[in-house]
């Protein structure tokens, strides 16, 4: 997809959606919305939702993937065929494949595994609407429906994306900036410690400017861990 | 003692090391005591503890239990206790009498589909072994079963049973509360009982619970 004329992603400080670059999209988090799975989660990053539901622990089929000595996480990212404008061709892809590898990378060292020998944990990940960014939605919506169904964790594991557009840094791309974006960091992390377990990038930057969208993207990821937190609360409040 | 129904999420600090004990649901870093689970904390004397208010059941030695018997094999049974693991029942820890293998149906005395109340006599890696061989220990006959969240068992049963007892009282049956969340149940006014330990199950951080069962059941 080639741009004929190029589109000013930010207009007088403002951007598409007239955030401000540093400013973060209207977050809504929901807990406890798959009555049958042990967790479940809803998170909405703006346009994009993505629902999470997490079972077990339990045992693990097919035998042969059990660990002797911790549990495994079985996870899955898919996005729906309706999530985006033209059909998303259902099933896995080469795409789908890395989202739920790098998923689970990033939910495994916030867990205490080895408290549930050879037994599994399913996680799902369903993307309903993709505008930008569907990974660390499906991360945080991960991390919440994981705390929901009462997995032992370090700490909850907060995502979010960092980018450049129009040479400014900003935080939580949408769908447009994010194809038309000069490079983008999805990055999740726990926030006490302020530990990453996610970092990937695409397209080019200098040292300094992932430098500054790491600080960015911890600075602004504080505001979605209250807002993780509120949402677990909330479930138990009536 | 007055017991506070505060909600913790996991990561959260509870408090320094130095002067509490991390217990249950909890654990240690740089000098702090940090929960593990989204639930209630607790604090009793210097031990500092979170009870999920969800999760699977963790079988632990001596627990009773309520299992199903799902499958027969050679010199025992395959129990399902609601737990990640599979239990085991052996021949030895299940009869008492001698039994010769070649002559004797084992099925005879448990089959599939029988509800047992059991006791659980080893943990080790996800291998549990289960045992009949003590006096509470019994095949559970005519009765439902429903499941509640393991970790709100206590809550069920109360201080020194006293909220099992007067569900007991109230509707008239008798009921069974295993450790692994199942809760068997059997008598007159079961729907009743049931309604009631469901709604233990969904308000247990509610404080003054007690009395809010008594007041449905005397309805």
């Amino acid at each position: 997809m080639v741009m004929k004329t190029k589109e000013k992603l930010i207009v007088k400080g403002k951007r598409l959606d007239g955030r401000k670059p540093d400013e973060l999209r209207e977050i809504e988090m929901k807990v406890g919305v798959i009555p049958n799975a042990n967790g479940s989660a809803q998170v909405m990053f703006g346009n994009t939702v993505a629902v999470a539901g997490v079972y077990g622990p339990r045992t693990v089929h097919p035998r042969h993937l059990q660990e002797y000595d911790r549990a495994i996480i079985k996870c899955r990212y898919n996005m729906a065929p309706f999530s985006v404008e033209d059909r998303a061709r259902p099933g896995p892809s080469r795409r789908s494949s890395e989202i739920t590898k790098v998923t689970r990378l990033a939910l495994e060292p916030a867990l205490f595994l080895k408290d549930y020998p050879k037994t599994a944990i399913d996680v799902y990940i369903e993307i309903l609407q993709a505008d930008g960014s569907t990974r660390v939605t499906g991360i945080n919506a991960a991390s919440l429906a994981l705390a929901d169904a009462g997995v032992p964790m370090k700490d909850l594991v907060v995502a979010l994306s960092g980018g450049k557009i129009d040479d400014t840094i900003i935080v939580d791309l949408c769908g447009k900036e994010d194809n038309y974006s000069e490079a983008d960091i999805p990055c999740a992390l726990m926030p006490r410690r302020k530990e990453i377990t996610l970092l990937q990038m695409d397209g080019r930057l200098k040292p300094e400017e992932v430098k500054t969208i790491i600080k960015n993207v911890l600075k602004a990821g504080e505001e979605v861990y209250e807002k993780q937190k509120d949402a677990l609360k909330k479930r138990y409040e009536k | 003692m007055e017991e506070t129904r505060e909600i913790v999420i996991p990561g959260e600090i509870l408090g320094d090391a130095k002067e509490n004990k991390s217990s249950h649901g909890t654990y240690v870093e740089d000098g702090k005591i940090i929960s593990k689970f989204l639930g209630i904390s607790k604090k009793k004397g210097d031990y500092l503890s979170v009870i999920p208010l969800s999760g699977v059941y963790i079988p632990r030695r001596e627990d009773r239990v309520i299992g199903f018997i799902t499958s027969v094999e050679k010199v025992g049974w395959i129990v399902d206790i609601n737990s990640p693991w599979e239990a085991f029942l052996s021949l030895s820890e299940a009869v008492d009498e001698f039994v010769d293998l070649k002559k004797v149906n084992i099925t005879r005395y448990y089959d599939v589909g029988d509800v047992i109340y059991a006791q659980v006599v080893d943990t080790r890696r996800g291998d549990i072994q289960l045992s009949m061989n003590t006096p509470i220990a019994r095949k559970l006959r005519n009765g439902v079963t429903i499941n509640i969240t393991p970790s709100k068992v206590p809550r069920l049963i109360g201080k020194e049973g006293s909220m099992i007892n007067t569900i007991k009282e109230k509707t008239n049956t008798i009921i069974r509360v295993g450790q692994n969340g199942v809760v068997w149940i059997s008598g007159e006014k079961i729907e009743r009982a049931i309604k009631a330990i469901k709604m233990i199950d969904e308000k247990s951080h509610i404080l003054g619970l007690t009395d809010e069962i008594s007041k449905l059941l005397s309805d």
